[in-house]
């Protein structure tokens, strides 16, 4: 007898995926670095790098420090821009099946409008993902998704300019984040995706220097899950939109816990760094949790935390 | 480039902190080219979180070598490996140095200084299986840092030592000693150079001087080693303008005239991926 295959596809609403594990912007380059370590093919989708209009330079080096169970970064978003993307990269992912969703930055509000405009056209496009929360661009960390007024004025923006479904990027450096995902709701995102990287720094005593040439950066990797995990929790609980969850996923068991909080989709990100193939690996993993437990469909596990009422009055 | 786990074969504490490890891997053996690099990864826990990026020493039909320093906590992972472990590794990656297609009967100065001697082994092996004729520049701080002069001299290679304090060789930089060497001797038809970044921008300006072509050996912190991370850039010149370019996918070698030298690029020795200390993304 043929073993059942458990149902693993996910529905977004605007977007159905073969399984709930995307690539993570900035960590799975344009997608083709990760040609000759995985099939894409099996990935539920791949968020390309992000993208401003022009040609953008980037942070100077050192640009990176590890930390425990972490890795800081201070790239500052270099990329090729709009043009370049359309002309060298998108046409070298025509013959992949696997929806490419577009990591989407600007400098002003204008900006993100402008790429956004720019790239309505292209078929290949899945949909967008709002960058509205790189640490590493503005000084201190300053970015439109520490304010729930900025958030919901580009998201709102963002939303009358695309022809495609609009994915809004949170950042964890923010008191109240159950507020700024609100307003990205309210100003018409399709979804939202959190955790974007922690605002963090490095020191070198020997110099006493900080290891960033920035300063600070960006933590991501399995030291940042658990914040992440809870801001998921927190969001996907109190918005109607579906929340795309990430943070320092490295295995099946980890992206689990991201859709047992609520998240329908998951991003994997500094895992890909650590063993490129980490993204299928991922899937499969998830899989097999599904055969061992007898689960059909991975839509049933979504949202499924028990909460005790005592523990919810808390 | 592949990812491959390794079958380690021999270990060998080489000198006091020197390590030697050889990898069974025949599929990255064959593609190896010198000047290339692995990223190995040295545990299988959250922490250390990166691979560690190594260039690749010698090589033979089946079995890869890398060389190092226990230098932080990565590498004192990997000093402590078994023989007999897995390890596993992605390679061979980057572009190795640029070899010209007439190498026979010419001579190339191979330039290292500390770590930076590892791939130029494989290199000076390379060079003369074609017919050329290497001349080795090995400088180091003091007679403690040459663990690899037995090795060359083993191969009967033309060897000039030189050391900061003059404990052994020649006393002073290893570019001083080039300079002085080449002063009295015809050009090479290249230099290759790998060492901390002020040896390698006097490498540099030095044959620019003397019109001689060079190619450098770069490093950096690095995150992936394939291109996805962007963390490991240092500013290229390309056609007119200077911009920060993935050492890991570009490089780590370049040709020296078209790395810009300045103090953005090549932090001062004592600031932090140069220095000593933790081992996160040293090519070597």
């Amino acid at each position: 007898m043929a073993r059942q295959l458990p149902d693993l596809t996910v529905d977004l609403g605007f977007l159905k995926l073969r399984n709930p594990v995307l690539a993570a912007s900035g960590t799975f380059g344009y997608g083709l670095e990760f040609k000759p370590f995985v099939n894409l093919d099996k990935l539920g989708g791949i968020v390309v790098k992000g993208l401003y209009f022009n040609p953008r330079p980037g942070n100077p080096p050192p640009r990176l420090a590890e930390s425990a169970s972490g890795l800081i970064n201070s790239i500052g978003l270099q990329g090729i821009g709009v043009r370049a993307f359309c002309e060298k990269v998108l046409p070298r992912l025509q013959g992949l099946q696997t929806p490419i969703i577009i990591n989407v930055c600007g400098e002003t509000d204008e900006e993100y409008a402008a790429v956004i405009d720019f790239l309505n056209k292209e078929r290949r496009i899945a949909g967008f993902e709002l960058n509205i929360s790189c640490p590493n661009v503005k000084k201190e960390g300053r970015c439109p998704a520490l304010s729930p007024d900025h958030t919901f004025s580009l998201v709102k923006l963002a939303k009358e300019t695309s022809r495609l479904p609009l994915i809004v990027k949170l950042s964890p450096n923010v008191t109240d984040i159950v507020s700024v995902a609100r307003a990205a709701e309210e100003g018409g995102a399709d979804a939202i995706s959190l955790i974007n990287t922690l605002l963090a720094m490095a020191v070198d005593i020997e110099t006493r220097r900080p290891r960033l040439a920035n300063t600070f950066g960006g933590l991501s990797g399995p030291a940042v899950k658990p914040i992440a995990l809870r801001m998921v929790y927190q969001v996907a609980s109190r918005v109607r939109i579906p929340v795309i969850g990430m943070g320092g996923i490295m295995t099946g068991r980890d992206a689990l816990e991201f859709l047992i909080v609520g998240a329908r989709a998951v991003e994997v990100g500094t895992a890909n760094f650590v063993d490129p193939g980490a993204s299928v690996r991922i899937i499969r993993e998830m899989d097999e949790f599904c055969r061992e437990k007898k689960i059909k469909k991975i839509e049933e596990i979504i949202g499924t935390l028990k909460i005790d009422e005592v523990q919810a009055s808390r | 480039m592949l990812n491959d786990p390794a079958a380690l074969i021999i270990r060998k504490k080489t000198w006091d902190g020197y390590f030697l490890l050889a990898l069974r891997s025949p599929r990255v053996a064959r593609r190896a080219k010198p000047g290339q690099f692995l990223m190995v990864r040295v545990s299988g826990r959250p922490y250390p979180l990166l691979r560690r990026p190594l260039s690749i020493h010698a090589r033979d039909e089946n079995t890869i070598e890398i060389f190092f320093a226990r230098s932080g906590l990565g590498t004192a992972i990997l000093a402590d490996k078994k023989t007999g472990e897995t390890l596993d590794i992605l390679g061979p990656l980057g572009r190795g140095f640029s070899i010209p297609k007439a190498v026979k009967g010419k001579t190339f100065c191979l330039v290292g200084g500390g770590r930076g001697i590892a791939p130029l082994y494989f290199l000076a092996r390379e060079l003369r299986a074609k017919g050329g004729h290497p001349r080795v520049f090995y400088g180091g701080k003091t007679e403690a840092d040459l663990p690899l002069l037995q090795k060359f001299a083993a191969q009967k290679m033309e060897v000039f030592v030189s050391t900061d304090d003059g404990s052994l060789g020649f006393p002073g930089l290893v570019t001083a000693m080039l300079e002085k060497e080449l002063a009295r001797s015809a050009s090479p038809a290249l230099i290759f150079a790998c060492g901390p970044d002020p040896m390698m921008k006097r490498t540099a300006e030095f044959a620019a001087e003397r019109k001689i072509p060079a190619q450098v050996s770069l490093e950096s912190i690095m995150g992936c080693g394939i291109g996805a991370c962007w963390g490991c850039v240092k500013k290229i010149r390309t056609g007119g303008s200077a911009e920060w370019v993935k050492i890991c996918e570009e490089g780590p070698v370049f040709p020296a005239s078209e790395v810009v030298w300045d103090a953005e690029n090549t932090p001062s020795p004592s600031s932090p991926p140069t220095r000593g200390g933790e081992s996160v993304g040293r090519t070597r």
